[in-house]
């Protein structure tokens, strides 16, 4: 009977691994079926025309759900390697979500800080971390300059300064 | 073919064909529950209860709601609220049955520890009642998003962005599972899926399981006794009801379990009808809006504990932290060393450990409702500590106990 159990080990082993197989390859498919959405991903391009923001001025805009913080430097702001700079005008742009675990920090011009109110962590003007939690300072946009304008998403040559530099994040 | 005879009833008939007497002997007439314990041992029945009733009033909200970014909150806060008949009494009878089922599961998991009835063949039921408290964690968190108010969005936000496991930056994980840069259209319906449908079906097989669990293990007693089954249910069958140390599950056990129920619907209808308010956050009545966060935000009162455990620290540490906290419960049967299954006001060292994790617990839930400022950011700090001190002590101080 011997001969007979290994061709039921067989017929087992075999069936076993085709059907892993089968279930492994589906897991791919349901992998990707959780992915953005290519109609998500194509979304995700904004142009902002900067040109008419005042200093010490807070803007907020909209790109990829995610808001944008742009803040002209007023002229006593100490320039920082961070700074996208646009003819005389010095700016700090930075997705505006704490890198801590993602709330907005409020701005507080007096202070020039910005500070998270959920778990009390504060950024400088520089997006720079002054008090944890944050491990990280606010995250710079892929950007590309045109002009006075800004095109969020795509990677332009002072945003890839900035990346080769280790200054975006 | 096996030999059917003519049925004498339809009881009979249905009898033959599913040996419903056989199932019912085991798992009712002939399933011995020790007469010494108090009404903590009914927690479990009022779990079962709540289930059930998240479930009916589930079936009436999802006859409504809409999981669309721009439709979800008015199909809740208007559909639902002002024209559906009744429609306020099942969200309320939900949201207030989610926050409660909590409280009766923390009581539930605290009679357990203090009774010792993880231990001693027991240690599948304590794990099977753990993954039943991750997965009532995850229905509870996917169900907050669904009404798409300013806090669904914001602990939506926050709670996915810890799959990016801090400095490991992971955010192609987090974009994966919101299918999205931010939560949005997809992140609703998946979240929709899995509170409706794949939660509740993993809920249901493991109520199956942790009922199983514990058929044979039988359940713990008051003292810890090691109770002779057998001869106790001998006894019983034989008339000595009032010598023998047990009681059939039904009808005599379940009458006790339905009294209790019955005290704890007044409690909980109280709650549904007069002060429902607690289990709906305002901010949450402001429809999501990505660019604004709420000057404050916080979990519900039940994730609190834990939501302390990550906020003190910094990120990586804070992580690490909080992962600690979600696993340390279910190590628990493995940690405890100590060959005693009895009640903690008998187990010396381990009776102060019950007590200061249950202030603990208490200390670090407040905190975590308070704002992150000043004396309550070291008061978080230290209870946050003490946590993870205590489950590093449990092992040693278990060791050192004395066999009582």
């Amino acid at each position: 009977m011997a001969v007979n159990e290994n061709r039921r080990d067989f017929l087992g082993m075999a069936l076993g691994g085709f059907t892993a197989v089968g279930g492994i390859i589906s897991l791919g498919a349901m992998k990707a079926s959780w992915d953005p959405l290519p109609s998500v991903k194509a979304a995700g391009f904004t142009t902002i025309d900067i040109s008419g923001a005042k200093a010490g001025q807070l803007n907020v805009e909209k790109w990829r759900g995610k808001p944008i913080f742009v803040l002209k430097k007023t002229p006593d702001m100490k320039p920082h390697d961070r700074d996208i700079v646009i003819g005389k005008d010095r700016f700090h742009i930075s997705i505006g979500l704490c890198t801590h675990l993602g709330c907005i920090p409020s701005y507080f011009p007096k202070k020039s800080e910005f500070i998270c109110a959920c778990h009390g962590g504060i950024f400088d003007v520089n997006g720079e971390v002054v008090k944890a939690p944050p491990p990280s300072p606010l995250v710079i946009p892929p950007f590309r300059l045109d002009g006075s304008k800004l095109v969020l998403g795509e990677e332009g040559d002072e945003y890839k300064k900035l990346k080769a530099a280790g200054l975006v994040a | 073919m096996a030999n059917f005879e003519k049925a004498k009833s339809l009881g009979d008939w249905m009898n033959q064909r599913l040996g419903l007497d056989t199932v019912m002997r085991v798992m009712a007439y002939e399933y011995w529950i020790p007469k010494n314990i108090n009404f903590l041992w009914a927690m479990g029945m009022i779990l079962a209860m709540m289930f059930g009733v998240m479930l009916v009033s589930g079936i009436f909200l999802l006859m409504y709601y809409k999981p669309d970014a721009a439709l979800a909150f008015d199909s809740v806060n208007y559909t639902i609220m002002t024209e559906v008949g009744y429609g306020w009494l099942w969200r309320h009878v939900h949201g207030v049955a989610a926050s409660v089922v909590f409280l009766v599961i923390y009581i539930h998991m605290f009679t357990g520890i203090y009774y010792g009835s993880y231990k001693k063949g027991r240690e599948m039921i304590w794990i099977t009642g753990m993954l039943l408290f991750v997965t009532f964690s995850a229905e509870a968190f996917s169900g907050y998003m669904l009404p798409w108010g300013q806090m669904s969005y914001w602990a939506g936000m926050v709670i996915t962005n810890l799959f990016s496991f801090g400095s490991l930056e992971l955010n192609g994980v987090v974009e994966w599972i919101r299918g999205d840069y931010v939560p949005g259209d997809a992140f609703i319906l998946r979240f929709f899926m899995l509170h409706v449908l794949l939660l509740p079906l993993a809920i249901m097989a493991l109520i199956g399981l942790h009922f199983g669990a514990l058929r044979i293990p039988h359940v713990n007693n008051q003292d810890g006794e090691e109770i002779d089954f057998d001869e106790a249910a001998k006894l019983y069958k034989e008339g000595k009801k009032k010598e023998s140390k047990v009681i059939p599950f039904h009808p005599v056990f379940l009458s006790k379990d339905v009294f209790v129920m019955g005290v704890f619907l007044i409690f909980f209808f109280y709650l549904v009808f007069y002060h429902y308010g607690f289990a709906l956050d305002p901010v949450n009545f402001d429809p999501a809006d990505g660019l604004k966060t709420p000057a404050h935000i916080y979990p519900e009162w039940y994730f609190l504990w834990s939501y302390e455990i990550l906020r003190p620290f910094s990120k990586d540490i804070g992580l690490i932290a909080f992962g600690f906290a979600q696993v340390a419960f279910f190590l628990l049967p493995f940690l405890d060393k100590s060959p005693n299954a009895v009640p903690a006001s008998r187990r010396g060292l381990f009776n102060i450990w019950f007590w200061v994790m249950l202030v603990d617990m208490i200390v670090l839930s407040v905190m975590g409702k308070l704002p992150p400022e000043g004396a309550w950011n070291v008061i978080g700090l230290l209870s946050a500590l003490t946590f993870i001190g205590l489950w590093i002590a449990l092992p040693i101080i278990t060791k050192l106990e004395k066999k009582v």
